[in-house]
């Protein structure tokens, strides 16, 4: 049994809670036993991306020091756990074994068929950080193919960046309208019900834009999608 | 090199964005330039070392640049070029005004760093005009606009514009069939290169031990500026430089399929000093700093004098494709301009310069593809830094201390989210469309997120703790 702490990120554990406690159901359904550290708060990565290096190193060392007891550290952001395992280490802060929900799935606990029901059409948005600083490649991909019920439809343009970018939404708020805009199109292209993506901040980008729309694409961490059976279906609930 | 008076990033990104003519042609012209791109180097079984091999060669360079320079110095000294210091734009102009003498014509080849230095104003001031032999340059010179695009300056302009450039310039097209046009500015040309008695290029590499120049150019039009003028000055930025010939096969497979997606670069020339009955009897290399050892004094942010001018960078990045080169502000546009523009400029009070490593979505896309494997989001996050120490104590620094000072302690973390749930209240059927303070710019576009009812760790305090 991998003994894991779950690092909910300070957006998930605030704002999508939900999206916590289905990865906890879904370590714990793989074998896992789950511990959430409560001294946990936040990686530092928006104060590093915003060039607030001390309080980034403050946070990096704390970070460091609340997980320092666990074999594996799992969390439902790609760029967080980017923040921990690639900059905190240039922050000067050691690492602890930090991986993202499908890395750790796939590479760690070996397995792509997580006994999930999810009867809908989802297209899958790969985020920035995922994608190119963590590598995760196909991982989410083959976990979502594997789950019943449910019709993968391939987001055009997928590697395109959202527009996101954590402080840049804002400074440069009209260039991120631009590149949100066109990532609503494509998601609207592909007629899914679902959008899906392993970074809880970029769905908060992309779904406040299509809920702006009123567009009725549902974003939905994919910890809930595999996180979701026939017995416990996924419901909506906070967003 | 910034233009001055230039608006701050998000000012000039703003109009450049209301242009939807232009956001067509800069998506036109990326799209195709990326995917041919990304074709051109899958055919190449060891790419990442080849990068790897770039990266190793510059860093080579840039540790030991006075020697390199030295011996580049002696070589074309040796073999009959004169080569000159420049420790900024001023001097290098000049020098270059004083070389050209009399002749109130000369001709160019296409060179980043003479833009970076203000040459062609130089030279008008002077009484000289510069005629841009490349034909993007060009257009951009006859339109009196500004270069958008490392390797494609006029990028922003499709072929009406351009017909109509020229047509107002006295070149007459027949038509906006691309061939047309070329064939118009050749004419044009031809004039130009049988007439003037002085070139002016930049470079992309020269070779230390044999004192070698070499441009890389797709027109020819370069060649013919190298080969049949009396006299050839060259303006090279310092970090140029490559030790050897071997070094150079390197650089001649990673640059033409970063940047154009070709196997092989059309045209490369290369010149060694002077050669007595052939070519320019005369060659002058002007070596220019104009910032650069200041920027190789800092480790992390030296990488940037890695840079090839490839322009892949630019060419995959999502907010040069919306707003455009114009929109950074200087000679050098996208990612690598975010980078390299402040570092040269080098004045924490230029507000302009200070507005460009935050004109990124930090996505990776840029480093991804970059030859030479400058780590583009890193240097970002590391000149953002700089800034925020720069300009002090501001209403946002306030608030990011006051952010640190809340995720230091758990307790207070909790109180946070109770209190962020209040804005609960502020919900209309479940969504926040309005927001007050820095959240109206998130809202303008976006419903912001309605906090939980209850935070996940309430749960887990209260269900396993
Ligand atoms: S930074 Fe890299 S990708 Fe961009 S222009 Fe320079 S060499 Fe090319």
């Amino acid at each position: 049994m991998e003994k894991v702490a779950l690092f909910a990120t300070c957006l998930t554990d605030t704002l999508y809670p939900d999206t916590a406690r289905a990865a906890v159901r879904l370590l714990e359904r793989l074998g896992c036993s789950v511990d959430f550290p409560l001294g946990q708060t936040c990686c530092g990565q928006m104060h590093f991306n915003t060039g607030y290096r001390r309080h980034a190193v403050d946070l990096a060392g704390r970070f460091q020091q609340v997980f320092a007891g666990y074999d594996a550290v799992v969390a439902p952001s790609g760029s967080c756990a980017a923040m921990v395992r690639d900059v905190h280490p240039r922050l000067g802060a050691g690492t602890p074994r930090t991986f993202e929900l499908s890395e750790f799935l796939v590479d760690v606990l070996g397995v792509t068929e997580v006994g999930a029901y999810f009867p809908h059409r989802v297209t899958y948005h790969p985020t920035c950080h995922s994608l190119r600083m963590l590598g995760v490649g196909e991982k989410p991909l083959a976990l979502l193919r594997a789950v019943r019920g449910l019709d993968l439809v391939e987001l055009p343009a997928a590697t395109e960046c959202c527009g996101f970018g954590g402080t840049f939404a804002i400074k440069n708020a009209d260039t991120s309208t631009a590149m949100l805009a066109d990532k609503m199109r494509h998601v609207l292209d592909t007629g899914a019900e679902v959008l899906t993506a392993g970074d809880n901040s970029c769905l908060m980008h992309i779904g406040g834009g299509l809920s702006r729309l009123r567009a009725g694409v549902r974003p939905v961490h994919l910890a809930e999608i595999l996180a979701s059976t026939e017995e416990e279906p996924w419901t909506p609930a906070s967003r | 090199m910034t233009w001055l008076g230039s608006p701050k990033f998000p000012d000039a990104a703003r109009a450049a964005l209301a242009d939807t003519q232009l956001r067509r042609n800069l998506r036109n012209a990326t799209t195709t330039i990326r995917g041919r791109r990304a074709e051109a180097v899958d055919e190449l079984p060891d790419w990442e070392e080849l990068r790897r091999a770039g990266e190793a060669i510059k860093e080579q360079v840039l540790h030991h640049l006075d020697t390199y320079l030295e011996q580049l110095e002696a070589a074309v000294t040796r073999r009959g070029g004169t080569v000159h210091w420049a420790r900024d734009a001023a001097e290098a102009n000049a020098v270059v005004r004083d070389l050209v003498g009399d002749a109130e014509e000369v001709v160019k080849v296409k060179s980043m760093t003479t833009a970076e230095i203000g040459l062609n104003e130089a030279l008008a001031a002077a009484g000289v005009h510069a005629v841009e032999t490349d034909l993007a340059e060009l257009i951009v010179q006859l339109g009196d606009d500004r270069p958008s695009h490392i390797l494609v300056p006029a990028i922003h302009r499709n072929r009406a514009e351009i017909r109509e450039i020229f047509r107002a310039a006295g070149l007459e097209a027949e038509s906006d069939d691309p061939r047309v046009l070329a064939e118009a500015a050749r004419a044009h040309l031809r004039r130009k290169f049988l007439s003037c008695d002085v070139a002016i290029s930049g470079a992309n590499f020269a070779v230390a031990d044999t004192g070698s120049v070499v441009v890389l150019e797709s027109e020819g039009n370069g060649r013919m500026c190298l080969t049949l003028p009396r006299r050839l000055i060259t303006v090279m930025g310092i970090e140029k430089v490559v030790p050897t010939w071997q070094d150079l096969e390197v650089f001649l497979q990673l640059l033409p399929r970063s940047s154009t997606a070709e196997r092989m670069n059309p045209y490369t020339s290369v010149w060694t000093g002077v050669t007595p009955g052939d070519g320019p009897q005369e060659f002058h290399l002007v070596l220019l700093d104009n910032g650069r050892t200041a920027t190789l004094a800092d480790p992390e942010g030296r990488q940037a004098l890695r840079c090839i001018r490839c322009s892949a960078c630019l060419n995959v990045c999502p907010v040069y494709e919306r707003t455009g080169g114009r929109s950074y502000g200087s000679v050098y546009p996208g990612p690598i301009g975010a980078i390299i523009t402040p570092q040269l400029v080098d004045d924490p009070r230029d507000e302009q310069a200070a507005s460009l490593p935050f004109a990124s979505s930090l996505c990776g896309a840029c480093f991804e593809v970059c030859p030479v494997r400058i780590d583009i989001p890193e240097v970002l996050t590391h000149l953002r830094a700089e800034v925020v120490r720069a300009r002090g104590r501001d209403a946002e620094s306030v608030a990011m201390a006051a952010a640190a000072w809340v995720f230091a302690s758990p307790r207070r973390y909790a109180a946070a989210q109770k209190l962020g749930s209040l804005a609960r209240f502020l919900a209309r059927d479940g969504r926040l469309s309005r927001l007050p303070g820095p959240g109206a710019a998130w809202t303008s576009s976006r419903d912001a997120p309605v906090p939980a009812r209850e935070p996940f760790r309430e749960w887990w305090r209260k269900n396993r703790g």
